[in-house]
């Protein structure tokens, strides 16, 4: 879903035939708990706080319960995000590979500290939990796309092409 | 022995996340366009990781004799090459090849010490394709252990050897039967691919390579204890190798290797996938069976141990995805074959996740008993900085740095805990002379605390403790006393916490303290981080080796660097902010590291 369906969904009421087919595939128990957010947050891109109410309605899963693992896992964001999610890994090679130099180009071209977002929406600055291509280091994503071998200029390349040609993947 | 007479049948591209991050999926494109427009009768196909990710992204030419060619780094330009050469005519293009057979070529070396068990398929598998991996041997292992019973297979596994691959190192056969043992009509197999620690890829690498190989893994544990379910939980930052496991799943499934009556006998199992949410401590059985549960991943005390009670409270057996990858081979080769390799107590292989400041990077398969010199020397290749090597970081924030005077470490489990380090799950990072283990050490304590799930206090409040120590001696505001808070810190957060996050936090700060001092004195007592890495402790100079070259200008944030072509650049100390992105940049090493004026002016500004 991109970004302009997902504030449609977040904004209009909440689809309740859609969580009603989540809560047939995944059930109604605590076991369903963790499933039942990820479906949420993949549909709205976070987790909006009538979803979150209309699943501890339906379900035997608590708002204390539901509310818990919400904030435990670090997957599950309870604000809006960006049309385009930024994921500058954090793993140990990237950090030795100069991690910590995207981030400060990203924020600076963005004008937002990491985990911040742009005013217009258009990005979200995230440092994540190794992405897992330590080869390619450094490395971020790109709402689905990832990007090795990457420096302060490149970096702030990525988000300064996809400004001017917001449809468009940019090369590598 | 490149050339060929036989025509080539199949083109195959490295499709694992590291060759898509490099461009794999456009040089899948450009091949399957390429091969319409010049009309070639070749098979054109995808395949897993074939190690070497340094040359991404890699393609491999199939021919109907069986030969193999490897070419890597394959940009556009190559392609074109390719297309109008080899796949045309069949004659390999000895420039462009990866000399993985060559072992007097300096690349070729990347392959020669490797030995391949839990990587045997990759590269040579479509690992979406069923048909694939049973065309090389696949579930040839489960009819065998069908074939022989519980009892026969479970000595096989015993005999073998194998020992956990996700870092603790406990007795494969033992663990299973325990649960073989415990009481229950309903049992579970989990497959823990939560790999969480920073650095490590190799059971991401495997679950996109050659998904079925942990299925099978999985079924053969399932019929040894008696079970008849089992999970995967297997990270959400691993989107590829979830979908390649759905896909396994789903042909398995079709294929009467999961479900009723597998392969027609009377064992039944089936496998589900639970994807988790972000939380490293989910890797710790106990919070990853809460986590399966739907709760928070919070660890509880054992025992009871999952054998006796554990995923709703059923008789439960976890390993992770490296260990069920060794075990159809296992039972394929015997447990002799296994045992045959490595070590008095460490048996097998152990795959490794190369990575940092290391020339050859990628996941490297090595008989345990191999030297960690071999690892980075000969197969890695060296830094790919061109300074010297300082240290190894083995088994992530559980784990310890290595320093190269150790480097004679053989890799067994016992002799890598006797360096302070463990064996983990396999991430190896390489850091040389421009990595400041101070800051590593507080790196790691920042991971840790962060990821603490809060439940007991010695972890919770004991790693902010430390964190704060490191954050002060980064900063040059610590004192000689922190270091002993620091020590005594370590020692009780390693003795009173519940689960292994806790014991082993302390790990890369005790082995950086015993094996690094002189720089955490160096920071404490000058202030000066001698790696340029701690910002507040350091900045730069250029030197006469500058050939006036304007890369640095250029690449410097703050435009603190005066400078024309050709004429030596200077730094504006005041405008620097000690970032170090001139020295990275420097092709001509005149980028030198000195005090901070701060402290180097003798005045606390």
């Amino acid at each position: 879903m991109d970004f302009e369906e997902a504030k449609q969904v977040a904004t209009t009421d909440f689809d309740s035939t859609w969580l009603d087919e989540q809560l047939a595939r995944y059930g109604r128990d605590a076991d369903a708990c963790i499933p039942l957010l990820q479906a949420v947050q993949e549909r709205h891109r976070h987790l909006p706080q009538e979803a979150m109410r209309a699943i501890c309605e339906r379900t035997s899963i608590t708002p204390p319960q539901l509310y818990g693992v919400a904030t435990f896992y670090a997957q599950f964001r309870l604000e809006p995000v960006g049309r385009h999610l930024i994921k500058v890994c954090k793993g140990t090679a990237c950090h030795v590979s100069g991690a910590q130099a995207l981030v400060e180009s990203l924020s600076e071209a963005l004008g937002v500290p990491d985990g911040g977002t742009t005013q217009d929406m258009e990005y979200t600055l995230s440092a994540v939990a190794c992405l897992g291509c330590c080869s390619l280091a450094p490395v971020l994503m790109l709402d689905d796309k990832t990007f090795g071998k990457l420096n302060r200029s490149k970096a702030a390349a990525l988000v300064n092409s996809k400004q001017t040609a917001p449809t468009q993947a940019p090369k590598h | 022995m490149q050339q060929s007479n036989s025509a080539v049948k199949r083109v195959l591209v490295g499709m694992g996340t590291c060759g898509l991050a490099a461009g794999a999926g456009q040089l899948l494109d450009a091949l399957r366009a390429g091969v319409a427009e010049h009309s070639l009768a070749v098979e054109v196909g995808i395949t897993g990781c074939l190690g070497n990710c340094h040359a991404e992204p890699v393609l491999l030419v199939e021919h109907d004799d069986g030969s193999r060619h490897h070419y890597g780094n394959v940009s556009k330009a190559r392609l074109e090459q390719l297309l109008a050469g080899h796949l045309r005519d069949g004659q390999a293009l000895e420039k462009l090849l990866y000399h993985p057979e060559q072992h007097d070529d300096p690349e070729g070396r990347f392959y020669q010490k490797q030995v391949a068990i839990v990587s045997r398929k990759f590269g040579h598998i479509d690992p979406e394709q069923l048909g694939d991996y049973r065309a090389h041997g696949g579930y040839r292992a489960l009819q065998m252990a069908l074939d022989a019973g519980p009892e026969s297979v479970l000595q096989t596994i015993l005999d073998s050897g194998l020992r956990g691959r996700g870092g603790a190192g406990f007795s494969t056969g033992k663990k299973w039967a325990f649960a073989q043992r415990a009481q229950g009509e309903q049992k579970v197999v989990i497959c823990n691919a939560d790999e969480g620690d920073p650095g490590a890829f190799m059971d991401r690498s495997t679950l996109e390579s050659d998904p079925h190989s942990v299925l099978e893994g999985m079924l053969i544990c399932g019929f040894v204890i008696g079970a008849q379910r089992g999970y995967i939980y297997c990270r959400a930052e691993y989107p590829l190798a979830i979908a390649r496991l759905r896909i396994a799943i789903a042909q398995a499934e079709a294929a009467g290797l999961l479900g009723e009556s597998v392969l027609g006998s009377a064992f039944s199992f089936r496998i589900k996938i639970k994807e988790g949410a972000g939380a490293f401590v989910c890797g710790e059985e106990t919070a990853l069976i809460a986590s399966i549960e739907g709760r928070r991943g919070m660890p509880r005390p054992r025992p009871p141990y999952p054998a006796q009670r554990g995923l709703h409270a059923l008789p439960t057996n976890i390993n992770n995805v490296e260990t069920f990858a060794n075990i159809p081979w296992i039972v394929e080769h015997g447990a002799q074959a296994f045992a045959a390799l490595g070590t008095a107590t460490s048996k097998g292989t152990k795959v490794f996740a190369l990575a940092g400041r290391i020339k050859r990077g990628g996941l490297v398969e090595v008989p345990m008993g191999i030297t960690v010199r071999e690892i980075v020397e000969d197969i890695g290749g060296g830094s790919d900085s061109g300074l010297p090597i300082k240290a190894v970081q083995l088994g992530g924030p559980s784990g310890g740095c290595i320093p190269e005077s150790l480097f004679d470490t053989h890799v067994d489990y016992e002799e890598v805990n006797r360096t302070g380090a463990i064996m983990g799950s396999g991430g190896m990072v390489v850091m040389d002379q421009s990595s400041c283990m101070v800051d590593i050490a507080r790196y790691f304590l920042e991971f840790t605390q962060n990821e603490s799930c809060g439940k007991c206090t010695f972890c919770r409040v004991g790693t902010k403790r430390m964190l704060e120590i490191l954050e002060r001696i980064c900063d040059g505001r610590a004192v000689m006393a922190d270091l002993a808070l620091l020590e005594e810190l370590a020692d009780r957060v390693g003795r009173a916490s519940l689960c292994g996050l806790g014991q082993t936090a302390p790990n890369p700060v005790l082995t950086t303290l015993r094996y690094f001092r002189d720089e955490y004195l160096s920071h404490i007592q000058d202030h000066f981080c001698p790696a340029g890495r701690c910002r507040s402790l350091c900045t730069f100079t250029i030197t006469d080796a500058c050939t006036g070259c304007m890369l640095c200008v250029r690449a410097c944030p703050t435009q603190a660097i005066q400078g024309t072509r050709k004429q030596l650049h200077v730094i504006d100390t005041q405008q620097c902010i000690s970032c170090g992105a001139c020295r990275d940049v420097c092709r001509f090493g005149a980028v030198e590291v000195r005090p901070h004026p701060r402290f180097s002016s003798g005045v606390d500004a």
